[in-house]
């Protein structure tokens, strides 16, 4: 196999911040869409390396972060009834909700319990007939099909005491929101590489096409990230000189067939339809959450548990949501490094891992 | 959270594959890569392979890198 570390050379890296530098002409806002480009930013210093100029914006791309308070306290609820095993990614456990965690919940007697793998709570729900199994159905493009095949496995294996809280996100549509909020000046995506393995290069087509900037879909290695920027600036610059019209190009084309994987979006086609998602500290977007079909109903957990929540309770103050937009950079929040930090989070931004403010923190901020 | 590791591919037995993942063995889904194929590469995703590695491409690619141009038209 190729050795894929090959993508942090460092020779070839300062090559490419070298064309960067040469293509920059005057200011540039890019927004990352993914909380794992997010993380390798921040992890690589990439901001550092380039100029001042180029503005890397974090997106809404933490599909933890973006949950809904209200989803939060109806999973703790659910995970609170008797005979229930919640199950769930490991991000999702800290959390805060209006009032505990899935965490706390945990220490205070629910059977809650993290995951690698949706089969795995399969597998749980297969050797304890007597209980009810929930996973939490958290998750972009790239998860949402593993959550789904494991739905598909369920019925055919007739395990009927599995079921999912279907809090499920996708992208191209809150990219739109993004845009026709018209508070932030984007000049160009830097697309999510593992969510567009799934939804191949199409579902982007419109931004260029309507929005007239450029997208790229990027890899997640440092090399990677340094050569979307060069496309997206040659685009610019192509764009400028020449009238060239924006497109969507791949740079991680090892990952990313332009038809994405016809089987995971089959899949999750037969399973759910698209319906309106809310978005924590955004509000609601049409077109952006993954509902249950009426056949697949029953394996709906937040209709099989008939749960009533009081109305969320927003920490106060965060600013989480503008940081998402691109409104705001983590170090502007007066909380942050402060009263808000990785042991004590305030708001989801530091809460998971992939979170904008948790990244500066981490690695410092503006890195 | 979208976080997608390299596995090689050692064994297929019907959905479930055995994967190599820099030396660490798993088993994985394949619900979603019902053609996969033993020795083949694929990104790993919450114990499921959710897309191939295309070599060529990845060679294509930082071949392209390397030879990255400095000055600009
Ligand atoms: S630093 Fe904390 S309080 Fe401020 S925006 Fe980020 S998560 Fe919210």
């Amino acid at each position: 196999m190729m050795d894929l570390d090959k993508f942090r050379d460092p020779t070839v890296a300062a090559k490419l911040v070298k064309r960067i530098e040469a293509l920059c002409d005057g200011s540039a806002a890019f927004m990352e869409v993914c909380g794992t480009h997010t993380m390798a930013i921040s992890q690589f210093g990439i901001r550092g390396l380039i100029p001042k100029s180029i503005k890397l914006l974090s997106g809404p791309g933490c599909p933890v972060c973006v949950t809904a308070l209200s989803d939060i306290d109806r999973m703790i609820a659910i995970a609170g009834l008797k005979d229930v095993i919640f199950t769930t990614f490991g991000d999702m456990v800290r959390v805060p909700g209006s009032h505990s965690s899935l965490r706390e919940a945990k220490s205070q007697g629910s059977d809650v319990r993290i995951l690698y793998s949706p089969l795995d709570a399969l597998q749980i729900a297969a050797e304890n007939p007597q209980k009810q199994v929930v996973f939490a159905g958290v998750g972009f493009e790239t998860t949402s099909p593993t959550i789904i095949a494991t739905v598909l496995e369920a019925k055919e294996k007739g395990i009927d005491n599995f079921s999912v809280y279907p809090a499920f996100k996708t992208v191209p549509r809150a990219l739109k929101a993004i845009l026709e909020s018209g508070q932030t000046k984007i000049d160009g995506f830097l697309c999510p590489g593992h969510v567009s393995a799934i939804i191949g290069v199409r579902p982007y087509q419109f931004i260029p096409a309507q929005y007239q900037i450029p997208c790229v879909i990027a890899g997640f290695e440092p090399l990677d990230i340094l050569e979307s920027l060069v496309m997206l600036l040659e685009q610019t610059r192509a764009h400028k000189k020449g009238g060239l019209a924006f497109t969507v190009q791949t740079e991680y084309r090892r990952g990313v067939p332009d038809a994405g994987n016809p089987h995971a979006l089959a899949m999750l086609d037969k399973v759910t339809k698209a319906c309106t998602a809310e978005w924590r500290a955004i509000g609601n977007i049409p077109d952006t959450g993954l509902c249950f079909r009426e056949e697949y109903s029953a394996f709906d957990a937040s209709r099989r548990f008939d749960i009533k929540v009081e109305p969320a309770i927003e920490p106060q103050g965060c600013i989480c949501g503008q940081v998402m937009m691109g409104l705001h950079q983590p170090d502007e929040c007066p909380m942050f490094g402060k009263k808000c930090t990785p042991e004590s989070p305030v708001g989801p931004c530091m809460v998971s891992s992939e979170g904008a403010c948790a990244a500066w923190y981490k690695y410092g901020a503006g890195n | 959270m979208c976080l997608a590791i390299p596995a090689k591919i050692e064994t297929i037995e019907g959905t479930k594959a055995e994967v190599d993942i820099r030396g660490l063995k798993r088993s994985i889904g394949l619900h979603m890569m019902p053609d996969a194929k033993v020795g083949e590469f694929v990104l790993v995703h919450a114990g499921f392979a959710i897309q191939r590695i295309d070599q060529d491409e990845a060679e294509e690619t930082y071949k392209l890198l390397e030879n990255t141009g400095i000055t600009i038209s």
